[in-house]
């Protein structure tokens, strides 16, 4: 009997910002999902943490900072040939538009968008993105359901958005797809600290009309377009959001 | 390095935020929610204010337990480095 298509058996699959929130819990879903995945992350202590949830055999994990372009294009060099790629790397900072610096602006776009982009140019150079191979980017609802203090993330999540879709016909010919998973307000490490309080989190969540997510509802979507059960998707933008964005 | 401040620099860097204050209508001792422009913007910039003088990160909750100008002045001296 054939396999169902929403396994990741034996695909190899390269998961960055591992070390917390959505990328930790992608990575450990990816590997209950039969996938060989390699992390990345910043910090060795919590990638560390995630690389010891993860189920079965022959994963691997590598230090990586996305606010340093050297680090990625060491990281594409060490890197074996994958069949997919989940970029989950993201930082944030609610900041009305009258304070916002040049320097806040490169700091998000270079974890958010500059660290990706550059990631799959070095892979695609290398032509070390197989054949039929899903690359997924981790948007965001904030690309077009705005909330106060939040523009430089929203615009560098949107950004995100327009390359994957570009990215999405330039590889149409290799059978490479492209997404983006637009997830609605999941509590992680990222967003629990800074300058969200207790009060306007209950606030935030009686909005949702599905209450809050889970990383793992983010995750699953992750692995349905990483899996061969989405291979004819590609340019898509799916939102996870518990309703939030209905009304 | 500790940036001195006094209080009522402070007051004028908080009143700066405000577009629409009537400055008879406010003091240090003002409970400041209570401002009839106070809104999450407002709050937001308060705290990206906060952050650029002083490099001084507040949270919402912070701002929520401050009920006066001069609380939250106390609490900028308290967290300065």
């Amino acid at each position: 009997m054939r396999e169902s298509d929403f396994s990741l058996n034996s695909k190899v699959i390269l998961i960055t910002g591992a070390s917390s929130g959505l990328g930790a819990s992608t990575a450990i879903e990816c590997s209950k999902a039969g996938a060989k995945v390699i992390i990345t992350g910043r910090d060795q202590e919590r990638l560390d943490i995630t690389f010891n949830q993860l189920h079965g055999n022959g994963h691997s994990k590598i230090i990586c900072d996305f606010s340093v372009n050297e680090d990625i294009n060491k990281l594409a060099e060490v890197l074996p040939n994958l069949d997919g790629i989940a970029l989950c790397a993201g930082i944030t900072k609610t900041i009305p538009v009258k304070f916002i610096s040049n320097e806040t602006i490169d700091e998000i776009f270079q974890v958010n968008l500059v660290s990706s982009m550059l990631l799959i140019q070095r892979l695609l150079k290398l032509k070390k993105i197989n054949k039929s191979g899903s690359i997924v980017f981790i948007s965001s609802i904030s690309t077009d359901y705005a909330d106060k203090g939040n523009a430089i993330y929203a615009a560098s999540k949107g950004a995100l958005n327009s390359f994957s879709k570009v990215l999405a016909l330039e590889l149409s010919s290799k059978n490479i797809t492209s997404n983006c998973i637009q997830p609605g307000f999941v509590p992680t490490g990222m967003l629990a600290v800074g300058v969200v309080s207790e009060e306007q989190l209950l606030e935030e969540k009686k909005k949702y009309p599905l209450g809050f997510g889970e990383p793992r509802d983010i995750a699953n979507g992750v692995i349905y377009l990483l899996s061969d059960a989405a291979k004819w998707v590609t340019g898509s933008v799916l939102t996870i959001d518990g309703g939030i964005t209905l009304r | 390095m500790k940036k001195v401040i006094t209080l009522e620099d402070f007051f004028k860097l908080f009143c700066d935020e405000l577009d629409e204050v009537d400055l008879e209508n406010i003091s240090i001792k003002t409970d400041f929610k209570n401002i009839d422009e106070w809104d999450s913007l407002v709050a937001l910039s308060i705290i990206a204010m906060i952050d650029e003088e002083f490099e001084v990160l507040l949270t919402g909750s912070d701002m929520m337990k401050s009920t006066t100008i001069v609380d939250l002045y106390n609490l900028v001296l308290n967290n300065l480095s």
